[in-house]
């Protein structure tokens, strides 16, 4: 996954040279302590469940398995972090996630849509219902905590209703893959999967393209720049992260559809929230709405927009759950929201908005994903398993508070 | 009655905040059974100087003494004063809108039963007596919410009473109300006085002051310059005129500095022009909060609008910034002399209009987020490719401004909630000028911020009009608007009162013509 490869948003912007290149890191972690922080729980996870499982968590079939298994999350997570940045909640993505899945499932099982058209038709049902919930957020002015929440008994009996209380199944293969298949291999034997040591290889080129190209631009600016050593360091470190990462994937299936999906929205979200005017305003509002207001932001409108995206996101997340179930079912998605939230807030989001990243939301959900599958690994029951859920995320909010705390003096 | 003795005694009292000294060396006595005014002008250390005495700032935190029945006290926080019988009314009012009277009276001092229970027909019966105490005629169960401010007011006083008040401290009690209820609470402290207790009452009101008050002190740049009597006696006809207590107010030297103006250059093109601007306040439609103005703002001219608290100059200002206050009513705005529409803020500002605001924490900056993007933020659309921020012009328009502005901070992505008040106030600036207005409406603009970082604000205030931008400067600083303005308007309850040139302008003319109320039609 990316995560282990590009590095948080900021970095690349590092506070400007002249002082010493510890002073610059140490200033750059500080400046995001939560998501460095994260990131370091994540790989210490990563490597206390590694060594737990005896290997078993790093072998390649259940990498792959853990980025399928948690896809739907991601997905939810990554719009459900820019809902809160917004200064807002979603309380209906779970039943959204069903509702979606069982319209899929009729539009294929009943009436024998093809699956492109299916899904299609999914996601515009999505971005209207998430319209539809943005309209009173945003016009009529209801608080979002309530308007999804209404949303949330709303969808889940829609979805009754619509599958008259049983599962369809079963969906065309091209739908399942979207959850269950992986890019299909060319060339010659190898042992590696080829088209993803060309992906990983390509991975590898835009990213140290887009570092030198920063790099250039700051100096052609007449910027402040990282010290030489220090940015080669950070290119090698990328190159490493993501040729390792590479090797495991090509050495079982390849790369999951489901991964490219949401590699394809984390750099798009990503960059629409960090370099779009819209991405901007959405900040701007969740930190100081009236400041926001009295600066020319079209509140009403960006609010909608937030809300149309969180829609079409949960719509996605519906099809990628129902086509790995391969069923559409009136139980689907319980819960999904409450994990979305988690996932933001230990990724670095603020309740009170304004503050969050696409990227941060993400490592959040793998901290998650990585627990639930190290700790059914290594045999530990659900009931342990919610308890300990609980106590990272209260854990994780507690250390960034008692670290503002700190900070503020 | 019992022989007027000091009933309280603040002595020496210096209160330091980090960076500013409001209060140095402060005194003020008030005797027993009088009506005490405190006045001057905004920022002068009113309000702080009652914080100390009720204990909102504790005792530790100031330095000085205070006696009350000549004993020396230390309150460590409100319910240590009130215990005593201090008790103080904000402007703002302290009462929970969906409660009932009677409620909000004893909250917080619940009248129970034995066991521990709300006493419901006690806390009625009670809520009525006081009720008649202070002329209510109110059923004590209404919601305080279907109160009008004024009999709001009333209960807060019945508040007051109930915890057996000796010394009451209104704190600008009159500034929310009209005429009427205005006089009905006059009134009302009058009557308290009878009874014996004694008040504290700041007030801009220079006539209410005239009016009611025994005596007044003046304070002035955290010190009391001054207490006069106002009258004799109680009840006995006032002797000390408004004139009086002006030149208590402003008498300071100006040591002030400002940057050399760019003297002005005539007859230049008007850039702003206002005309029969009226705007109703949000919530109460009866109450006009901008009344009729007109005004004019030429290219390369610094326009000044003076006014004291509730004046209407911020509602002026906002509202004509998209309407960001109150109802509109009436009126039109030019720009370069073709009328624009500026229903909304993004209207006004294509309009080319920016506004920078008195309260910058709360309606000017987006403190969690660095000065990048606060400085971006109201002209992202020109740092765009395709919808695209580019970073790196953006970043060097930070830095650009963090430089010609002398923004003291390490890096441009520093979060702006960390930056002194005077670095803040230059993020606000530097958003603004970016966006490039014709017109500039500074709202305050060095409120709260050192010397040092004051004069810096004034040289660019400067050097934008020399630039050709127009510029209305909001103060409620004398010496700056004398300093900075080449023209100003004073104002009052809503109304512009008069025009002032450079030449004419002193603070007493301003000040006379900012205290002046609007029944009184001897303009001069």
């Amino acid at each position: 996954m990316t995560t282990t490869t590009t590095p948080p948003p900021g970095a690349p912007e590092a506070p400007p040279a002249v002082p010493s290149a510890m002073t610059l890191l140490v200033r750059g972690v500080r400046a995001n302590m939560r998501q460095y922080g994260m990131l370091i729980a994540l790989a210490f996870l990563v490597v206390l469940f590694q060594i737990w499982t005896d290997g078993t968590l790093l072998l390649p079939n259940n990498v792959s398995n853990l980025i399928q298994q948690n896809s739907y999350i991601l997905v939810l997570a990554m719009g459900m972090v820019i809902v809160i940045i917004a200064g807002h909640i979603d309380l209906s993505v779970g039943s959204l996630v069903a509702f979606v899945g069982a319209m899929a499932a009729v539009m294929m099982v009943r009436y024998d849509v093809p699956w492109v058209l299916a899904l299609l038709l999914s996601l515009l049902i999505g971005a209207v219902a998430g319209a539809w919930q943005g309209f009173f957020i945003a016009y009529v002015g209801i608080p979002s905590f309530i308007v999804t929440l209404a949303g949330m008994l709303l969808f889940r009996g829609a979805t009754q209703i619509v599958l008259e209380g049983q599962s369809l199944a079963p969906f065309p293969d091209g739908f399942q893959n979207l959850a269950k298949g992986f890019i299909p291999e060319m060339g010659p034997y190898t042992q590696y999967h080829n088209p993803t040591l060309v992906l990983g290889l390509c991975a590898v080129a835009f990213l140290l393209l887009r570092e030198w190209r920063d790099r250039r631009r700051q100096l052609a600016h007449d910027l402040d720049v990282l010290p030489t050593g220090l940015w080669a360091a950070k290119c090698g470190a990328i190159t490493a992260a993501v040729v390792a990462f590479t090797l495991t994937l090509a050495s079982f299936h390849g790369v999951p559809v489901v991964m490219l999906i949401m590699c394809g929205l984390l750099i798009v979200l990503g960059y629409v929230m960090r370099n779009a005017v819209v991405g901007r305003h959405v900040y701007a509002l969740g930190g100081n709405k009236a400041a926001a207001q009295l600066s020319g932001v079209k509140d009403k409108r960006v609010t909608l927009t937030v809300f149309v995206a969180m829609g079409v996101l949960a719509a996605l997340a519906g099809c990628v759950y129902a086509a790995r179930l391969n069923a559409g079912t009136p139980q689907a998605g319980l819960n999904f929201e409450l994990e979305a939230i988690a996932a933001s807030f230990i990724g670095g989001a603020s309740m009170s908005g304004g503050v969050g990243t696409v990227m941060g939301a993400v490592i959040g959900g793998l901290v998650l994903g990585v627990l639930n599958n190290g700790m059914s690994l290594v045999g530990i029951g659900t009931d342990y398993q919610q308890v300990i859920k609980g106590l990272v995320l209260l854990a994780a909010v507690g250390f960034d508070v008692w670290n503002k705390r700190r900070a503020a003096r | 009655m019992s022989a007027p003795g000091p009933l309280l005694e603040m002595r020496g009292i210096t209160k330091t905040f980090p960076g500013v000294r409001a209060l140095s060396d402060v005194t003020l006595g008030v005797r027993a059974g009088e009506i005490h005014a405190i006045c001057g002008e905004n920022g002068a250390g009113k309000s702080t100087l009652m914080k100390v005495l009720s204990g909102v700032h504790a005792h530790g935190t100031y330095d000085g003494e205070i006696l009350f029945d000549g004993e020396p006290v230390a309150f460590k926080d409100i319910r240590a004063s009130e215990k005593r019988g201090i008790v103080i009314i904000h402007q703002e009012l302290a009462l929970i809108p969906y409660l009932s009277i009677a409620e909000n009276i004893f909250l917080g001092n619940e009248q129970t039963t034995a066991r521990g229970f709300i006493d419901w027909s006690g806390t009625l019966r009670r809520a009525s007596e006081l009720l008649r105490r202070v002329g209510l005629r109110e059923n004590p169960q209404t919601p305080v919410a279907d109160l009008g401010v004024g009999k709001q007011q009333l209960v807060e006083i019945a508040k007051a009473l109930s915890k057996e008040v000796r010394l009451l401290i209104l704190d600008e009690p009159t500034a929310a109300l009209n005429d009427e209820d205005s006089a009905t609470l006059l009134d009302l402290i009058v009557e308290l006085r009878e009874q014996g207790i004694a008040s504290i009452i700041i007030s801009h009101k220079l006539g209410e002051i005239r009016q009611i008050a025994d005596s007044v002190t003046v304070l002035r740049d955290g010190r009391s310059i001054e207490t006069l009597p106002v009258r004799e006696r109680p009840g006995a006809e006032p002797e000390l005129g408004e004139d009086r207590i002006i030149r208590g107010m402003v008498g300071r030297d100006l040591d002030h500095r400002f940057p050399a103006r760019t003297a002005y250059e005539g007859e230049q093109a008007v850039a702003l022009e206002v005309s029969g601007w009226t705007v109703r306040h949000p919530v109460d439609p009866q109450r006009t909060v901008v009344d009729d103005v007109s005004l004019t703002v030429r290219r390369g001219e610094i326009v000044g609008i003076a006014g004291l608290m509730g004046a209407g100059r911020t509602e002026l200002a906002m509202s004509v910034f998209g309407r960001s206050y109150g109802s509109y009513e009436a009126g039109t705005v030019a720009v370069n002399g073709r009328e624009v529409q500026t229903k909304t803020v993004p209207a006004a500002v294509a309009a080319g209009i920016a506004y920078v605001t008195e309260d910058r924490k709360r309606y000017g900056l987006n403190l969690i987020d660095n000065i990048n993007r606060n400085v971006s933020l109201a002209s992202l659309a020109g740092m765009t490719r395709r919808g695209i921020v580019d970073e790196h012009h953006e970043r060097s328009v930070a830095e650009r401004y963090r430089t010609s502005m002398n923004i003291k901070t390490p890096t441009v992505f520093e979060q702006v909630g960390r930056l002194s008040g005077g670095n803040q106030q230059k993020v606000v600036l530097s958003k603004w000028i970016h966006a490039d207005p014709q017109v500039l409406i500074l709202d305050e603009p060095t409120r709260g911020i050192d010397v040092g970082a004051k004069y810096e604000i004034y040289a660019v205030i400067d050097a934008l009009a020399a630039r050709g931008k127009a510029v209305l400067l909001i103060s409620s600083e004398l010496p700056e608007l004398l300093g900075m303005c080449d023209r100003i308007y004073t104002m009052a309850e809503g109304r512009l009162t008069a025009e002032v040139t450079r030449a004419e302008a002193t603070q007493e003319v301003l000040m006379r013509q900012m205290t002046r109320r609007r029944l009184t039609e001897d303009w001069s």
